[in-house]
């Protein structure tokens, strides 16, 4: 957003600059259980983006004035590495990852099932390993893949892809170019088997049949990155299709 | 506490898997939304009669009544011990439910921050809060032999049907085990409890395949060289 250039985002045939049409999110790579010492863990790319999400719990609460006596809490941290950008990110927490990692927790929490763990906390940790424009997705879509692999109960697995409008076109998933010279940004988050929405953001400006036509998009892509999703778990544990015979 | 009737294909379903659309009852670990049973967690579709539900494959072990575990002493009160058995809350252990006659105060006389007990789960309320006791036949501090931790949802491939793997490894190896319902186990024994240490690493990384016992029985034996007439008289 913001920035200005001459640089043509969306050719005369409708072509990005990375060779994607106007409906392509790009390419994505989920892995579950990366880490051993984690609960549960995923690692995912999506185009550029490099992002691991670790979970732990559901553990006892600390510090303990944030327990919720009636179901347990989700406490997200959403880190970029310094690493992460072209200009080094200066490490800590600041306004923008604070705020990414409030959206992330409030989303995940519509899909646990939070009120069979009372007084517990389940802890979700993003790292940000390579940015390219749209990692709060990129970050709850492999969070939400690490629960899941974390054993912890829940209602549905949630995808995130972002839609936007760049050059006057309405795109699915900007990348870093689209993104800092384009007109809009909509992160959109689901829970597919309802399609109910759980993070929506815009930053920018669209009419609202620029809008509406960027959000048809999005729950189209986030109903494929699910599939990826759910792949990925499966994958994991494509051994176990033997049967424990005895038990 | 699994249902023992997992069909022959076994379908790992993550959450949000529709399980049954036919008008079936949610199990463990599904839940219903317009009529429809869908899973809640990770892990395999068990069907029986009307109900369908999923045996979870992970996740961190939650307390059942009558479940008898393995705890680590964490912290000591002027009545009770704090006990850690690996659930989301810590499970508290009253001088009461000792079996030794403890004055008032004198609770680090028995039990000190660091021991090891086996207890029995004696109540899990709604709130899920636990309650452990010790005054049950078996039930007592642990002194030496060694403590292997291990997801809880492998501990049955441990036990196996009907007590057979556990057995198997108690007379080869001639240790003493006891297998905790929260994913840890002590072993003790001469040098054989090394071997028996290995025995149930194998089981836990390949907790998922089959012929289980049969392997780690070859295993043990090809491991215990000059312990074959040991073995005779112990027959």
């Amino acid at each position: 957003m913001s920035g200005q250039t001459d640089m043509v985002l969306v050719d005369k045939k409708g072509m990005r600059i990375d060779g994607r049409k106007a409906d392509e999110h790009r390419p994505v790579h989920i892995e579950a259980g990366v880490l051993s010492n984690a609960d549960g863990s995923a690692y995912l790319e999506i185009g550029k983006n490099k992002v691991l999400a670790a979970v732990y719990g559901p553990r006892e609460c600390h510090p303990r004035h944030l327990q919720d006596p009636t179901k347990a809490i989700i406490q997200c941290k959403y880190n970029m590495q310094a690493f992460s950008v072209s200009d080094r990110k200066r490490p800590g927490p600041d306004r923008r990852s604070v705020e990414i990692s409030k959206i992330i927790a409030e989303a995940l929490e519509k899909v646990v099932l939070t009120e069979l763990y009372p007084r517990a906390s389940i802890d979700v940790y993003i790292e940000i390993l390579q940015a390219n424009a749209g990692t709060r997705c990129a970050g709850l879509t492999a969070a939400s893949v690490a629960l899941a692999d974390a054993g912890i109960p829940m209602r549905d697995i949630v995808p995130a892809v972002a839609a936007g409008k760049a050059d006057g076109h309405v795109l699915l998933d900007l990348n870093k170019e689209e993104d800092n010279f384009g007109q809009a940004d909509v992160p959109l988050a689901i829970v597919p088997s309802t399609d109910e929405i759980v993070l929506l953001q815009m930053d920018g400006n669209m009419t609202r049949e620029e809008f509406d036509k960027a959000i048809d998009l999005a729950f189209g892509a986030c109903h494929e990155i699910y599939e990826k999703q759910k792949t990925a778990l499966k994958e994991r544990y494509a051994v176990t299709k033997e049967d424990e015979e005895d038990e | 506490m699994q249902k023992r009737n997992a069909r022959p294909a076994r379908e790992i379903v993550v959450p949000g898997d529709l399980l049954d659309d036919s008008g079936m009852d949610a199990g463990n670990n599904a839940y219903v939304l317009n009529g429809k049973v869908y899973a809640g967690v990770l892990g395999v579709r068990n069907a029986h009669n009307d109900t369908v539900g999923v045996i979870p494959l992970g996740g961190r072990y939650m307390p059942v009544t009558g479940d008898t575990v393995i705890g680590i002493i964490e912290d000591i009160g002027p009545s009770n011990w704090l006990v850690n058995i690996n659930a989301p809350y810590p499970a508290p252990l009253h001088v009461n439910e000792v079996p030794w006659k403890v004055e008032f105060g004198d609770t680090s006389k028995y039990l000190n921050v660091g021991n090891v007990v086996m207890l029995k789960v004696l109540m899990v309320d709604e709130s899920k809060k636990i309650q452990v006791t010790m005054k049950d036949s078996g039930l007592r501090r642990i002194e030496g032999g060694q403590l292997v931790e291990m997801p809880h949802s492998k501990v049955s491939r441990v036990i196996g049907k009907s007590g057979s793997m556990i057995q198997m490894i108690k007379n080869l190896t001639d240790c003493r085990m006891f297998v905790g319902q929260n994913g840890r186990i002590w072993i003790d024994g001469d040098e054989n409890a090394e071997i028996a240490v290995e025995a149930v690493r194998i089981i836990e990384r390949e907790a998922q395949s089959s012929n289980l016992t049969e392997r780690v029985e070859n295993f043990i034996k090809s491991r215990l060289p000059e312990k074959e007439e040991n073995k005779g008289e112990g027959y």
